[in-house]
């Protein structure tokens, strides 16, 4: 059954009228227009689908509508202030990690929320916390070492 | 200079463009553009058939390689296409490097069959090897040409004339100077390219051989880098297709009335093809989950197991790749001799970005945005499909999530095409990861059998090779061995009909992950039965001093120590060639002996791939090999069982984590003599040899079989 389902999505208020047990996923990509949470499995196994809501990590392609209502989501079209990137999209481009581009922006919003809760984990941390996101062209060393240089980069203070 | 032919119009603007065909039509958006010099390749002589050595059904809808705007920007259009392996920054490099211009003032286009040259496909690490210098040459031949305008323009002699930085001026009056948007204002000039040019020495290079950042990472860190599944177009509907549940599973009876129900769902049938399509992609699945269908089920009795013992049953007579001396010969002079069959598994390409189309077909035109690798193949498939003639068939190539040999062929493309027309309005085909997975052209399964045998002095006298069903690329020898054979018993790209259950096809460096394996791990073992170090018995039977030196990097690299295997240090050393490029890598594991599982701690990866274009690029394309190696190292294969694929997602099907990730260095082995050679696929040959002879190290164990997953390294364990 369609009902309105309110939230903010990269800092604007929207509504959209759907059915509230459709997926996060597709309601961005098609109702919405937002195709940076990409479908890489639909299953949850992948993280492409990564979107924040209340700066948390959660997969898109297993949240229904309508858990979102009156919520916070950050895609990574919303991560930017304007045209100044947020330190972990700087440190992504700095160090060359991606390759095809298909899983970055998962792995950024994902990163985005393990800096949340640990802004100065270990590298054995930032590993265990980015497991669940893959990644097949192989940029995963580039990776860390960008989430590492974006962690010491918001220490001073960056957001 | 070769002919040229000018032209005045009321724009202005500079082209390298390669057919007198769409010369119109070009011409045309030259106009809009603001004009050009515009080079032709020669149809039926061009250097590009020369060199790609096809001669036959050459299509004539040549295009332009590069454009010079009156606004000083350069643009560079290939038929290559980006898929994370770089050439979007290097080639961008190598054409401002021959132009003379400003890194920054070239802009490149990829993969749109209606804008760029044409194209056989992006694979076998061709773009930088075979494209490059097509490139150059069409930037060398504009660069003459604006020489020709400067020298009229500045009124100076040809000869006082030199380029930099997109600017023409007179050595002996530097204030006399012409930017390049100055020259092409005004006017479009055509010109055959029949000759080649000379091309600058690599000695003057300023902006090939420097590392360049990528340069689609803002668009990929912002959202606003779009793939296939990313392009909408008003009107569209997304499409799901009825699915069998095995290869070889024929439809018996399907009900589609609880299907044609559901509110905004459009049931679209063509024969065999059943689709539901609807304004959400969503509502689209739940529709074709309404969808009743009753399919045969194949009994083959073929499954994982038993699958190599059936290839070997059907394969087919050999081709012989190389050979020297006389087996029998080779026999007689050897003191040990060694008799191995190694085993591959099927294996996925698993991009993450599933196939996906995106299909407008309006009355008798089509155009198809397409994640591929191969544009346009695709366009004339597509335009088979439609009976259409190919000049109506449009192919745009946005990014690509990942291609890796599996986007190859497209039959997404075909199917979104066909029900465009059908439906009549745009029509996305994405498929599922199950999809994915169910349709992959998958590695084959492969078999490898070596008998070999050694002199009292260590030095190798036979190598009796066959390879079954992976193909030649790596079978080749070069290890210096007087008696020698390799026979290749099919091949990825011939013959999957009556030998697989299933499709397969190219996979990254296809067939030399399989022959290196086998190769490399049996050289290991003749070491450890000559009781020789690994290393040493390779430089003993080497005579090739490019990969003499490739290894000796690699050792340097490592700290590697001679010692004869197994030492139970759990080093590992492979190397091989591909793609004209040399590689060697060197790995250390460590193995739990009552799990089977093996955790790879430490991988160098050196590689002489001629002159290196981006060397940071480079490296990142041979860090990207030995971490998705490890893949089919470890765990990755595809399970079935009578034409029913068991792995359809990441949950059983395993490709390497972060937490998998062993330490990497990667050492560039300097050869800037040599024209670039492939970068994208050379490292992972070695990535099963060297942690299968590492483990070999370990343990004593041989790995007989890819991947080495836990329960297989158990049952290797006991028999050591």
């Amino acid at each position: 059954m369609n009902i309105p389902i309110q939230f903010k999505l990269n800092n604007r208020p929207v509504t959209v009228t759907t059915d509230g047990d459709r997926m996060l996923l597709w309601v961005l990509r098609t109702d919405l227009g937002v195709t940076g949470p990409k479908y890489g499995c639909g299953e949850g196994f992948c993280g492409a689908c990564t979107v924040l809501v209340n700066d948390r990590a959660v997969l898109s392609c297993q949240t229904p509508v309508k858990e979102v209502e009156g919520a916070e989501i950050v895609t990574i079209e919303g991560l930017a202030k304007g045209e100044t990137l947020h330190p972990l999209q700087q440190a992504f481009i700095e160090q060359d990690a991606l390759q095809c581009g298909f899983c970055t922006p998962g792995m950024i919003l994902k990163a985005y929320s393990l800096l949340a809760e640990k802004p100065n984990p270990s590298r054995e941390e930032i590993i265990a916390g980015m497991d669940e996101n893959l990644c097949r062209c192989g940029a995963h060393v580039r990776i860390l070492a960008a989430v590492e240089s974006a962690a010491r980069e918001m220490k001073g203070g960056k957001k | 200079m070769t002919a040229s032919d000018r032209k005045d119009t009321s724009k202005g603007g500079i082209s390298a463009y390669s057919s007198p065909l769409s010369r119109r039509q070009f011409l045309k958006r030259m106009g809009i553009l603001g004009g050009g010099i515009i080079i032709y390749f020669t149809t039926g002589r061009s250097v590009l058939w020369a060199r790609t050595g096809r001669n036959a059904n050459i299509p004539t809808d040549f295009n332009a390689f590069l454009r010079i705007g009156a606004d000083e920007k350069i643009t560079c259009l290939t038929g290559k296409i980006e898929m994370g392996q770089g050439p979007v920054t290097s080639l961008p490099q190598m054409l401002a490097e021959e132009l003379d211009a400003p890194y920054a003032a070239v802009n490149i286009i990829m993969g749109d069959t209606a804008q760029c040259p044409w194209d056989m496909g992006t694979w076998g690490s061709l773009t930088t090897r075979q494209f490059g210098p097509l490139l150059r040459e069409a930037a060398a031949e504009a660069k003459g040409v604006l020489k020709e305008l400067a020298a009229e323009h500045l009124k100076s002699p040809l000869e006082r004339l030199q380029t930099k930085d997109g600017t023409v001026f007179d050595i002996t009056a530097p204030r006399k100077r012409v930017t390049y948007g100055e020259l092409a204002k005004g006017k479009i000039i055509e010109k055959y390219l029949k000759d080649l040019p000379a091309l600058k020495a690599t000695a003057d290079f300023s902006i090939m051989g420097k590392s360049y950042l990528r340069r689609d990472a803002r668009e990929k860190v912002t959202g606003k880098a779009h793939y296939a599944g990313d392009i909408r177009l008003p009107g569209m509907k997304y499409a799901r297709i009825l699915r069998p549940p095995a290869h070889g599973a024929k439809l018996h009876n399907v009900d589609l009335s609880a299907a044609q129900k559901l509110s905004g769902a459009q049931i679209v049938r063509d024969g065999d093809l059943i689709a539901v399509l609807h304004e959400l992609p969503d509502e689209a699945e739940k529709a074709l989950a309404a969808v009743k269908a009753e399919f045969s089920q194949p009994r083959t009795g073929i499954d994982d197991k038993s699958i190599f013992s059936h290839l070997l049953r059907s394969a087919p007579a050999p081709e012989i790749e190389s050979a020297a001396g006389d087996l029998q010969t080779g026999e007689k002079l050897a003191v040990k001799v060694f008799e191995e069959t190694y085993l591959n598994s099927y294996v996925a390409h698993a991009p993450m970005e599933p196939h996906t189309a995106l299909a407008s077909v309006e009355g008798n035109k089509a155009t198809v945005w397409v994640s591929t690798q191969s544009p346009f193949g695709d366009k004339e498939r597509v335009a088979r499909a439609l009976n259409l003639p190919s000049e109506n068939v449009r192919i745009i190539t946005p990014f690509v999530g990942g291609g890796f040999g599996g986007k190859s062929g497209n039959p997404q493309a075909v199917e979104a095409a066909q029900l465009s027309r059908l439906a009549k309005c745009p029509v996305q085909v994405a498929w599922s990861r199950g999809e994915e997975f169910f349709y992959d052209t998958f590695r084959p399964a492969a078999i490898v059998t070596i008998k070999s045998g050694i002199d009292k002095g260590g030095k190798m006298v036979l190598w009796d090779y066959h390879v079954y069903f992976a193909g030649n690329r790596g079978a080749e020898q070069y290890y210096d061995i007087p008696h020698h054979r390799e026979a290749v018993h099919g091949h990825w790209g011939r013959g999957g009909r009556g030998h697989h259950p299933f499709a397969v096809g190219p996979w990254r460096a296809p067939a030399n992950n399989t022959n290196t394996y086998a190769r490399e791990l049996h050289i290991n073992l003749m070491a450890a039965g000559a009781g020789i170090d690994p290393l040493a018995f390779r430089l003993k039977n080497l005579k090739d001093q490019r990969m003499i030196r490739t290894l000796t990097a690699a050792a340097r690299q490592f700290g590697w120590r001679a010692q004869k295997a197994p030492a139970g240090r759990g080093y590992g050393i492979a190397c091989g060639i591909d793609a004209g490029t040399y590689v060697a890598l060197m790995a250390e594991v460590d193995v739990d002996q009552t799990t089977g599982n093996i955790g790879v701690k430490r991988v160098v990866c050196a590689q002489d791939m001629g002159f290196v274009v981006n060397p940071e690029g480079a490296r990142i394309q041979m860090e990207g090999c030995v971490t998705m190696g490890l893949g089919y190292a470890l765990r990755e294969e595809v399970r079935f069982r009578n034409g029913e694929i068991m792995d359809l997602n990441f949950d059983t099907y395993e490709i390497p984590r972060f937490s998998w990730l062993p330490k990497i260095e990667t050492v560039i082995v300097k050869n800037d003599e040599l024209s670039p050679q492939g970068g994208g696929e050379p490292a992972i040959i070695c990535m099963g040899a060297v942690i299968a002879t590492a483990v070999h190290d370990a343990t004593g164990a041989k790995p007989m079989q890819l991947p080495m997953t836990q329960a297989r390294l158990k049952e290797a364990l006991a028999k050591a």
